[in-house]
């Protein structure tokens, strides 16, 4: 079978080819290509600033790509918008569950938004939020969550539509270690149980060292390396961390880049959760 | 527990996709979504009542400070109405007015939270997000309608209170309500931070109030004023509050077209720049 019928009968979770965005003067993506297969952990590594986020935000329709291909189970982003969101389940890089509501009506909404069907709805929504383990404490405020559940109830609202590709913004960014383990393990049953695919991103190397199939090494707007790995490791030498593959590939110290737009979601993050 | 899910029972089938023919039609579907925002707004409202009793704590001092002293002073001419029963159209559509115009300043804390780039990620176009937002102000909007009309009663105002001029009042709350809100979330897609749309919110409500008919009959202006009044939605949305809850003469007809119309192009110049929000 050639590689084209391969595609067809199998589309990728997601095919990026030449993906590029500008904001005004600065490439935030310069040139992706990236393949996705279905049912992997695929992990999109680099510092802040990396391009990691504006990825994520074309991938989700968010924002419009100046140029290239941007396909979700070959759907493309621009032509397609709305069957791509009901292929994917997108939980942001902020805290963003509601914590006026109860995590039932935080879960409640999005079902509504992805059009479950009355009958279902109660039950569907009991159901995802047993599967994040938040079936005791549903009724409670969000507010009233801890980080690592507010984590896993924004799971439970990214899965009510039974997504086929769930995309994680920085899942586990100011975590306490209690909590970062609660969302990987999450993150490794959905995998296992239904089938899906898992898009991360994430600026901790060994996380993805521990828990992804696959990881592409960002910097700068492009992909400087993409594999399994223990492979990329290995390739560098016999003690070398992803960190260092970092630096191998893109000749940076991994600690550089960020830039204001970073600093200023970090802030707001901070203030919103005192 | 997991494999309880592993069916995957429910939702619809992920190859029907576009809008319009996963949902039976577009005017149900972007009808659900704003039945969505609405119910969020009710469960907000029940978890929280202080605020309820907060927003009622404005028009009530109106009604009792403002409109007592005019009473009695008779300056204004309202045509032989008493001037309570004159203010209590003016100060609903005021309080109306109020609750929805930093409404944008929820948007813009929903864009810091990332809650709204998860709503802009459903299948719910821009302008039901915007739509769903304002009706959500409207449910608020209903509840100033309750207070002030219990406020009036206890204040001794003569209300036509027969079921459908209530029905008609409450929609046009809700209606201008959601107006301003879209007016409000337009305004967040253009200066995207919440201290400058307090300033102009601030900034463009005295405006508002002060040139529609909510304190004085339009005939009370100098013509400049008069004419703003006449481009004023508020305006409008007093006059059909007054007709129907006052009984004067209205003009509900165009109240309804006007206030309807504003709305709608409300809806879409929000649509347009919400997405400003999220680059």
């Amino acid at each position: 079978m050639s590689t084209a019928e391969a595609a067809a009968a199998a589309p990728l979770a997601l095919r990026c080819r030449g993906m590029r965005k500008h904001f005004g003067p600065v490439a935030a993506v310069d040139g992706v290509d990236l393949d996705v297969s279905a049912g992997e952990i695929f992990g999109l590594l680099g510092p802040n600033g990396a391009g990691k986020t504006t990825v994520i935000r074309v991938l989700t329709t968010l924002l419009p790509p100046d140029g290239g291909e941007v396909a979700v189970f070959g759907r493309d982003v621009t032509t397609e918008p709305f069957a791509v969101r009901r292929l994917i389940g997108y939980v942001p890089q902020q805290l963003s569950a509601d914590g006026s509501l109860t995590g039932r009506e935080n879960v409640g909404l999005f079902a509504r938004l992805f059009d479950v069907p009355r009958p279902q709805r109660a039950a569907h929504t009991d159901e995802v939020l047993a599967v994040v383990g938040l079936a005791d404490t549903a009724d409670r405020l969000a507010s009233t969550y801890s980080g690592g559940m507010i984590r896993r109830l924004e799971l439970a609202q990214a899965l009510v539509s039974n997504p086929r590709l769930l995309v994680l913004d920085e899942p586990t960014i100011g975590l306490d270690p209690v909590g970062r383990d609660s969302v990987w393990q999450r993150v490794h049953e959905l995998r296992r149980n239904l089938d899906m695919t898992v898009l991360v991103t994430t600026h901790y190397m060994e996380e993805a060292d521990e828990h992804c199939d696959r990881v592409a090494i960002m910097h700068a707007g492009r992909i400087e390396a993409v594999g399994v790995p223990a492979h990329l490791r290995a390739a560098i030498g016999p003690e070398a961390t992803l960190e260092d593959v970092f630096r191998q590939h893109s000749g940076h110290a991994f600690e550089e880049g960020g830039d204001l737009r970073d600093v200023r979601s970090a802030r707001r993050t901070a203030q919103r959760l005192g | 527990m997991t494999c309880a899910m592993s069916a995957r029972p429910v939702a619809p089938p992920n190859d029907s996709v576009e809008p319009g023919t996963a949902a039976p039609s577009t005017v149900r579907w972007v009808a659900s979504r704003i039945l969505a925002f609405c119910v969020v707004e009710l469960q907000k409202i029940r978890h929280d009542r202080s605020e309820l009793l907060t927003r009622a704590i404005q028009p009530a001092l109106w009604l009792l400070i403002f409109g007592k002293t005019f009473s009695s002073l008779h300056p204004v001419p309202t045509g032989g109405l008493p001037y309570l029963d004159f203010l209590t159209p003016g100060v609903l559509a005021q309080s109306t007015l109020f609750v929805a115009v930093f409404y944008g300043i929820q948007v813009i804390w929903e864009r810091d939270a990332g809650v709204l780039a998860k709503l802009l990620v459903t299948p719910t176009p821009r302008s039901a997000v915007v739509a769903g937002k304002g009706f959500a102000a409207g449910i608020r909007a209903i509840v100033q309608v309750v207070v002030v009309v219990v406020l009036a009663l206890l204040l001794g105002v003569q209300l036509q209170l027969a079921p459908w001029r209530i029905i008609g009042a409450a929609t046009a709350a809700v209606v201008g309500a959601a107006f301003f809100a879209t007016l409000s979330m337009t305004i967040a897609g253009l200066v995207l931070s919440r201290e400058r749309l307090m300033g102009i919110g601030q900034a463009i409500t005295m405006p508002l109030f002060f040139a529609s008919n909510a304190l004085y009959p339009v005939s009370a202006m100098p013509v400049w004023i008069r004419w703003f009044s006449y481009i004023n939605p508020l305006s409008y949305e007093v006059d059909a509050l007054r007709g129907l809850l006052i009984g004067t003469h209205a003009h509900l007809w165009l109240d309804a077209v006007v206030l309807a119309g504003a709305l709608v192009v409300g809806v879409a110049v929000a649509a347009a720049v919400l997405p400003r929000l999220v680059r």
